[in-house]
């Protein structure tokens, strides 16, 4: 075989050379590709653009959930304005780095389905863009307005409201308690396995589920400016409030009422299996529990401490990408399609959250007891931060949460030292 | 020269001076015949679909102005078409489709992780200038607080031949005046005018566009700005949808000849100082910003920065011991079962190697998921069944923690060692134990000094890889332990079973913001150490076959 030795190593070295180009081009291709979009806006520009050019297509991309009540929203909308919508499906995960990676590069969406603590990332890399709803805005639920809302820019047409509730098995307990002592009390009294259930995780904690009781304790992660907003200057997690829960959880977990070796499913099984009357947890885990055939009751989520217990609230809705070249018809089809009361009852209906309309909401409230729970405790709830550091500030958070509650040294003293790096880490 | 005989094309054309004008014609004949007409029509529709499929896409490319792809696409089909349309190419033909999947998937992906590196992408500086400047513009766009919601119409000057193509707008105002503005001009009150339900439906000279003439001029629509009045303070009249048009007034002003963007409510001037965005003098920064090249500033950073580098050390020397201390656990492990069931006195072998595979014929994430709810201090299967209720903190002491993901690694890795410690064993002939027998040796010399460098010849670059493989097992860590158990009062987010690659993952993308550039930085360091070991590994092997 030696004489084929040279042949092949010409060969190579070719392939090798055309490696290097086509690479080098991939570079390039990018850069083309965005030469591809300025031009584009050039010739918007010049006015003298076809009709073709115009018109276009809206691309939506929404999860395999929500996407059949979209369809029909979407062919409303081609049947009165001509336009055709595509839905692609997405990944609910997936969409908010999909969407910034690829509305640079022109293969983005117009319209894309997220939740609300995406926003600061979404604005900080410029590719979300804010959506007026003028007049309409009144017609949504203040928290869901509120939550799209980003340094005082709405980004998106809210659709539903998530939140966490106080489950209880009614069968076992059938007074909802005022106080999270009164619920242990209540707890132990039916003689259940355990008084009171909240899924953890042995390394992190879990600082959404708890955060009713922080806020009870009168300790918020960050102050909020008048209208509502954020201020991720004004950090608060480290005030006397914050110490005292730190104390509580502590307290807690000796008494083994707290345990991080409870995570979500373990958590759920056990109240399925009637073995706690109140678990702690979201609308997502109520359809298991009615199938197991628990007579569920959705009650406030009671405080620990003095304050109210205020839970997060996530918001979900659409918005608008920022090289969208439909934005005209894009916002017609997001303020008044998905805004419309049919398409928020609808999108309910599918995912048994309360809806961001207040019109579509009052109807759930009366349609459904369990909607009803979760919608009042939402009404209440505080929209989840949506600073682009919060990835850090949940890290530092949970960690410490776990720490404190498996009596790993002093409370007080690792809470400082928590909000200390989460000062840090947002400046 | 055995080709000769296997008749192979190339053969046949290295050797062909040798032959006379008979045998070539006999062999072209032969060639003529075993090709057939079948595998040529086979060939030219292939060939041709992707001719086509080329040609099709290429034409896409170029109407989006992307030359250099598609002249690439172009370039690439046709070397294809040559290369299995040429007689002879033999070694061509084999290579060809995988190194076009070489290229686009490998050879392309590393050097854009390489030209990642050196640039600041990542969270807030995410495209160009030019979409960064727009999306500043878009964002900071505040509406008048308390101004009305006006009904909007859209205006174009009627008439065909003088007519500009100059957009305007027409709204009522509160007074029930009729107002028109265009970007030139700010809004003027104009009197004839006809109304209905508080929008304007016609004007003298005007044409008012219906929806379908809105769709098919949207972005002029929506770029379009009408100044209230003269004076820009009280702000502007934008739409965004055609039919609601809103006060704004913009916090930033952009001065295209400067290049410079200024707050309307500080006067501070921000300037592209070359940072990858504007900043002000004070150090301010505007985002979005932009995508630049920062030349070596993240591998400056990969080894300066406080948050990396205090965990740095420690966490590169786990990663040594784990993944060294895997590879041996394993390889010892599957070369003592292999031998165990290499044994022919052992009965229904065949089964037992079977159930054997089993961990590695299961998805790894899952089996670390697994694992994970097994080691639950309380309700794991571990504590409660096999030690009878102890409570062993098997995944939140920083040092059992790392004995777990050994164990863990172990029942997930030993399978794959089993497998060619059995291949390597049986390709050993049984007459040099024997052998080594007859001349005295007991049954553990002789495996020690005949068997086992036999097996390490063979097995050595797959220990090897099996190293490289480990150093970067971001699954195991992620899944089993998350990197925890945390040292929550050192104030760093690294935990004590993070490796390089689930600490870089960290840093660049929980920690504070996605920053794809220090993430392709540390990568490609990581890529450095483990290409080092190799080769150094790599030479020690060669000297072990040597000595063989």
């Amino acid at each position: 075989m030696r004489t084929h030795a040279p042949d092949l190593f010409r060969f190579t070295s070719v392939l090798g050379i055309s490696a290097l180009v086509l690479t080098s081009c991939g570079g390039n291709g990018t850069d083309e590709g965005d030469a591809a979009a300025d031009t584009d806006t050039a010739s918007d520009n010049t006015d003298d653009n076809t009709a073709e050019d115009a018109t276009g297509e809206l691309t939506v991309w929404v999860d395999a959930e929500r996407a059949d009540d979209l369809a029909d929203a979407a062919s409303d909308f081609e049947d009165d304005t001509g336009i055709a919508v595509t839905l692609v499906q997405q990944d609910f995960e997936e969409v908010r780095d999909q969407f910034v990676s690829q509305v640079p590069t022109g293969e983005g969406p117009d319209i894309a389905v997220g939740a609300h603590d995406w926003l600061g990332v979404l604005v900080t890399n410029g590719v979300v863009a804010p959506v007026e709803l003028g007049d309409a805005a009144e017609d949504f639920e203040d928290v869901a307005v509120e939550a799209w809302t980003y340094e005082g820019q709405v980004y998106g047409v809210p659709i539903s409201i998530e939140n966490i509730a106080l489950l209880r098995n009614a069968d076992l307990v059938d007074q909802a308690p005022g106080s999270f002592d009164e619920m242990i009390e209540l707890g132990e009294e039916a003689d259940a396995s355990y008084p009171f259930l909240v899924g953890l995780d042995a390394q992190t904690a879990d600082p959404y589920h708890l955060y009713p009781f922080q806020m009870s304790f009168g300790a918020p992660v960050f102050g909020q400016n008048e209208d509502g907003s954020y201020n991720a200057e004004e950090l608060m997690i480290g005030n006397e409030g914050g110490t005292a829960f730190a104390e509580w959880l502590s307290e807690q977990g000796e008494a083994g009422v707290l345990n991080t070796n409870i995570d979500g499913d373990l958590a759920r099984e056990n109240f399925i299996d009637g073995e706690s009357p109140f678990l702690l947890t979201g609308p997502w885990n109520v359809p298991a529990a009615e199938e197991a055939g628990i007579n569920v009751e959705v009650d406030a989520i009671p405080p620990a401490g003095d304050e109210e217990a205020q839970p997060f609230a996530g918001v979900q809705g659409f918005f608008l990408s920022a090289q969208s070249e439909n934005t005209l018809a894009a916002t017609t089809f997001l303020v008044d399609y998905v805004g419309s009361p049919e398409v928020q009852q609808s999108l309910y209906e599918v995912g048994g959250r309360a809806p961001a309309l207040t019109e579509a909401f009052e109807a759930a409230m009366a349609d459904d007891d369990i909607v009803a729970g979760f919608g009042e405790v939402g009404a209440e709830a505080v929209p989840m931060p949506a600073i682009p550091e919060m990835g850090a500030v949940w890290d530092y958070w949970g960690a410490s949460q776990a720490a404190i509650i498996n009596g790993e040294g002093d409370p007080a003293g690792l809470w400082d030292q928590m909000a200390e790096d989460i000062a840090e880490a947002t400046e | 020269m055995v080709d000769e005989t296997t008749t192979g094309e190339s053969g046949r054309i290295t050797t062909s001076q040798k032959l006379t004008r008979r045998q070539k014609q006999a062999s072209a004949f032969v060639d003529a015949t075993t090709v057939g007409w079948k595998m040529m029509l086979f060939k030219i529709i292939v060939l041709g679909l992707l001719c086509a499929t080329a040609v099709y896409a290429a034409l896409v490319l170029f109407m989006n102005d992307r030359w250099l792809v598609g002249s690439l696409v172009l370039v690439g089909a046709a070397a294809l078409t040559w290369i299995y349309l040429k007689r002879g190419v033999l070694p061509a033909k084999y290579l060809a489709p995988g190194l076009v999947f070489l290229l686009i998937f490998q050879i392309f992906v590393v050097l854009y992780s390489g030209y990642v590196a050196f640039t600041n992408y990542g969270t807030g500086h995410n495209s160009t200038k030019d979409h960064a400047i727009q999306a500043i513009m878009l964002q900071s766009q505040d509406r008048v607080p308390d101004s009305p919601t006006y009904a909007v119409s859209v205006l174009e000057e009627s008439g065909d031949l003088l007519a500009s193509d100059d957009l305007f707008f027409a709204i009522v105002s509160s007074e029930d005046e009729v107002l028109i503005g265009s970007a030139d001009q700010p809004l003027e009150q104009s009197t004839e005018a006809e109304v209905e339900e508080g929008r304007v439906v016609a004007v003298d000279g005007y044409e008012v566009l219906e929806f379908g003439d809105l769709l098919e001029r949207q972005t002029d629509i929506t770029d379009l700005s009408v100044a209230v009045s003269e004076d820009p303070n009280d702000g502007y009249l934008r739409t965004q949808d055609g039919q609601r048009a809103y006060v704004y007034t913009s916090r930033y002003i952009y001065d295209d000849a400067a290049d410079t963007m200024t707050s309307t409510e500080t006067g501070a001037v921000y300037r592209d100082t070359g940072d990858g965005a504007f900043i002000a003098d004070d150090g301010e920064q505007l985002l979005p910003g932009w995508q630049i090249n920062v030349g070596m500033d993240n591998f400056v950073r990969a080894v300066t920065e406080e948050s990396i580098r205090g965990p740095l050390i420690y966490v590169t020397l786990w990663t040594f011991a784990f993944a060294f201390l895997s590879v041996a656990t394993t390889f010892a492990l599957g070369l003592f079962l292999a031998m165990v069931f290499n044994d022919k006195q052992m009965k229904s072998r065949k089964y037992y190697r079977l159930v054997m595979i089993l961990p590695y014929a299961f998805p790894g994430f899952l089996s670390a998921l697994v694992w994970a709810g097994m080691m639950n201090q309380e309700f794991g299967f571990l504590n409660n069944v096999l030690f009878g209720g102890a409570s062993i903190p098997w995944l939140t002491d920083p040092w059992l923690a790392k004995v777990s993901i050994l164990i863990v690694n172990l029942w997930l890795g030993f399978p794959y060692m089993f497998l060619v410690c059995t291949g390597a064993l049986q390709s050993i002939p049984e007459e040099l134990t024997e052998a080594a027998q007859v001349d005295g040796a007991k049954a553990f010399q002789a495996f020690k000094s005949i068997k086992l460098p036999l097996l390490l010849t063979a097995l050595a670059p797959l220990l090897i890889s099996s190293f490289a493989f480990n150093f970067n097992n971001f699954n195991l860590v992620y899944m089993l332990t998350g990197g925890g158990p945390r040292d929550v009062s050192a104030g760093v987010s690294v935990g004590s079973t993070d490796i390089l690659i689930s600490m870089v993952y960290k840093v660049a993308f929980v920690g504070a913001q996605a920053d794809y550039g220090l993430a392709s930085a540390f990568s490609i360091l990581i890529f450095i150490i483990v290409g080092t070991i190799s080769v150094l590994a790599f030479r020690k092997t060669k000297a072990l076959e040597e000595l063989n």
